[in-house]
């Protein structure tokens, strides 16, 4: 009988605490979304609107749109997430048979250690072999430009999409493998032809979160992309990234559209990556 | 030949690893060789100004100073002799950009706001109780790569560069080549500068290249014999060479005397008439003490 009670208010304490740290991060994530909007309130008047939500920067001569930033931010994360994404299917290939079997772990704990390298390691590496590279193959252009840093980005955003799919086969694996050797498949058989096939949505939430995380990313934007707040042309040309938007602007006079500019870019950010969070949760229900 | 494939992947994984990593160690070592660089000067100048600390000797508490970026040598040197005279004195130094050293001051958040340039008027509307202190000046100059054969620029090549309508080095007796610009962000107040007494408040290019800070663009211009940018003075060195302005070389004498027009002051900030030790602290710098540290970082003094 004691036994029962002290498991029920070990029970009860657990979910207070619990739903405690459940509302906080909930309240923390409505709040951030609240405050953007209060702050971006006057975008969205008329006169915003028309004045931020417009394809010209030049805020001395009274333009503040932040259009052009938008078009770079999704352009640079396509371009990274198209280069990571085969890559890291490549990759769980190798690992998972394709490659030979004693450097599977190996591949695996490179991809691990490369999640803890913080994105600046990337960006500073990148600055000082990139840009003369570019210049150098291309002859055309400073080197600051969508495709240096879209490179860097898939490098960043490769052990992301690798771990999501990893953590899908990891139980798909080793069931289907021995059937398909009793079937004498080859293991690229086994890979190409079983598991990706049954893993669509896995695949699907890989990649939606690697692009999530190379739209968020400011450093490798900020450094490598030039900043010029251009639409995209060419791989060759600069633009600027809504992050690197951000925090090139926060430190502007307060007040005045250039300022307004800011929370209408985070708006934007917080409005693109909950969609892409929305669609990864549709995913995986689907798949359960 | 699938599996060679793959290892070359896996082996530039582990290249770029080691890579990463090695250029961490590289800059671990560096910022430790700046760190015996900079103890060097204050030590120096303790030991000649060994009675200049009276002024805080019976202060006590916390300085908080924020704001622009070039300000950081001489508040850092000055501040750290000031904390070596007495131990009950703690002072922050932070950067962030003029507008950043204007916002803080204005909320409160520090003591003592920077600016490299004067306040703007929504600055003063927004907050009217800040006074300003002018400490020091400093030139600010056209930047091209050390191999540029293009060392002198006329004003209005200056605008028309900067305006992307010359777009080739061979236009100004350079080597055939396109011009590659950069520039800062608009919250800088070397911009702001360069702007209006180096383009006479011309266009700039939207194609032009940003960078958030004077390193950035110093990193930005060394590694392209292509570039041209711009930079407070203080921050050339033989990495980057300075650009002979309308005929006049970019140096602090010329700047001193007033040959060299493209100039700025350095402001620092207090919310209404300063005390106590934020008193101490700039009577320090504008005072004959102060010199020592404006010279050595650069600058010019104001008297």
């Amino acid at each position: 009988m004691g036994s029962t009670d002290s498991h029920s208010r070990t029970d009860a304490l657990l979910r207070v605490t619990l739903g405690t740290a459940a509302a906080i991060s909930v309240v923390a994530v409505l709040s951030i979304f609240a405050f953007l909007v209060y702050f971006s309130l006057p975008v969205f008047s008329a006169e915003g609107a028309r004045q931020v939500l417009s394809w010209d920067w030049q805020p001395l001569q009274g333009s503040f749109g932040i259009l052009p930033m938008v078009v770079g931010s999704l352009v640079l994360a396509t371009f990274a997430v198209a280069l990571a994404f085969p890559a890291a299917v490549l990759v769980c290939a190798f690992a998972y048979g394709v490659g030979p079997a004693r450097l599977a772990r190996p591949v695996m704990a490179v991809i691990n250690l490369m999640t803890g390298i913080p994105t600046i390691v990337y960006a500073f590496v990148a600055v000082m072999t990139i840009p003369p590279l570019l210049r150098d193959i291309f002859e055309q252009g400073s080197g600051f430009a969508l495709l240096g840093a879209a490179v860097t980005l898939a490098v960043l955003v490769l052990p992301t999409i690798v771990l999501v799919i990893d953590s899908n086969w990891r139980g798909l694996a080793p069931r289907t493998s021995e059937a398909c050797a009793s079937l004498g498949m080859s293991p690229v058989q086994h890979v190409f032809g079983v598991l990706v096939p049954v893993s669509g949505s896995a695949l699907l939430s890989a990649l939606v979160l690697g692009f999530g995380r190379a739209l968020g990313d400011t450093m490798i934007a900020l450094m490598l992309t030039g900043n010029a707040p251009l639409l995209p042309t060419s791989a060759l040309g600069s633009i600027r990234a809504l992050t690197a938007h951000i925090g090139m602007v926060m430190a502007t006079a307060v007040g005045g559209p250039a300022h307004q500019s800011v929370f209408a870019s985070g708006l934007i950010l917080l409005l693109v990556t909950g969609t892409i969070s929305a669609l990864v949760r549709r995913s995986v229900r689907l798949e359960a | 030949m699938m599996s060679a494939r793959f290892s070359t992947r896996s082996l530039a994984l582990l290249m770029t690893l080691l890579l990463a990593v090695g250029l961490l160690g590289v800059a671990g070592c560096s910022s430790a060789d700046e760190d015996s660089a900079t103890e060097e000067t204050p030590a120096a100048d303790t030991a000649a100004e060994a009675t200049a600390f009276d002024a805080f000797a019976e202060l006590e508490g916390d300085l908080d100073i924020a704001g622009g970026t070039a300000h950081i040598p001489v508040m850092e040197a000055a501040a750290a002799d000031i904390m070596t005279s007495n131990d009950a004195i703690l002072i922050t130094v932070a950067g962030g950009g003029s507008g950043v050293g204007v916002e803080q001051v204005g909320e409160g958040l520090v003591e003592i706001g920077n600016a490299g340039r004067a306040l703007k008027d929504e600055e003063v509307e927004f907050y009217p109780n800040l006074v300003s202190f002018a400490f020091a000046v400093d030139g600010v100059a056209a930047v091209v790569h050390p191999d540029n054969p293009v060392t002198e620029l006329s004003a209005e090549q200056m605008q028309a560069i900067f305006a992307g309508e010359i777009t080739d080095w061979a236009d100004l007796g350079g080597d055939a080549g396109e011009i590659h610009l950069f520039t800062r962000d608009e919250a800088s107040g070397t911009r702001d500068v360069f702007w209006s007494k180096a383009l006479a408040e011309g266009d700039i290019a939207v194609e032009a290249n940003v960078v958030a800070s004077n390193g950035a663009m110093k990193t930005a211009v060394s590694g392209d014999p292509q570039a041209i940018g711009y930079m407070g003075i203080g921050g050339i060195d033989d990495s980057v060479a300075g650009v002979t302005f309308d005929g006049v070389a970019p140096t602090q004498d010329n700047a001193k005397d007033g040959s060299y027009v493209v100039t700025r002051k350095l402001y620092m900030n207090t919310k209404g008439e300063p005390e106590g030790l934020t008193k101490a602290f700039i009577d320090f710098i504008l005072g004959a003490d102060g010199v020592s540290y404006i010279v050595d970082g650069g600058y010019i003094p104001i008297f």
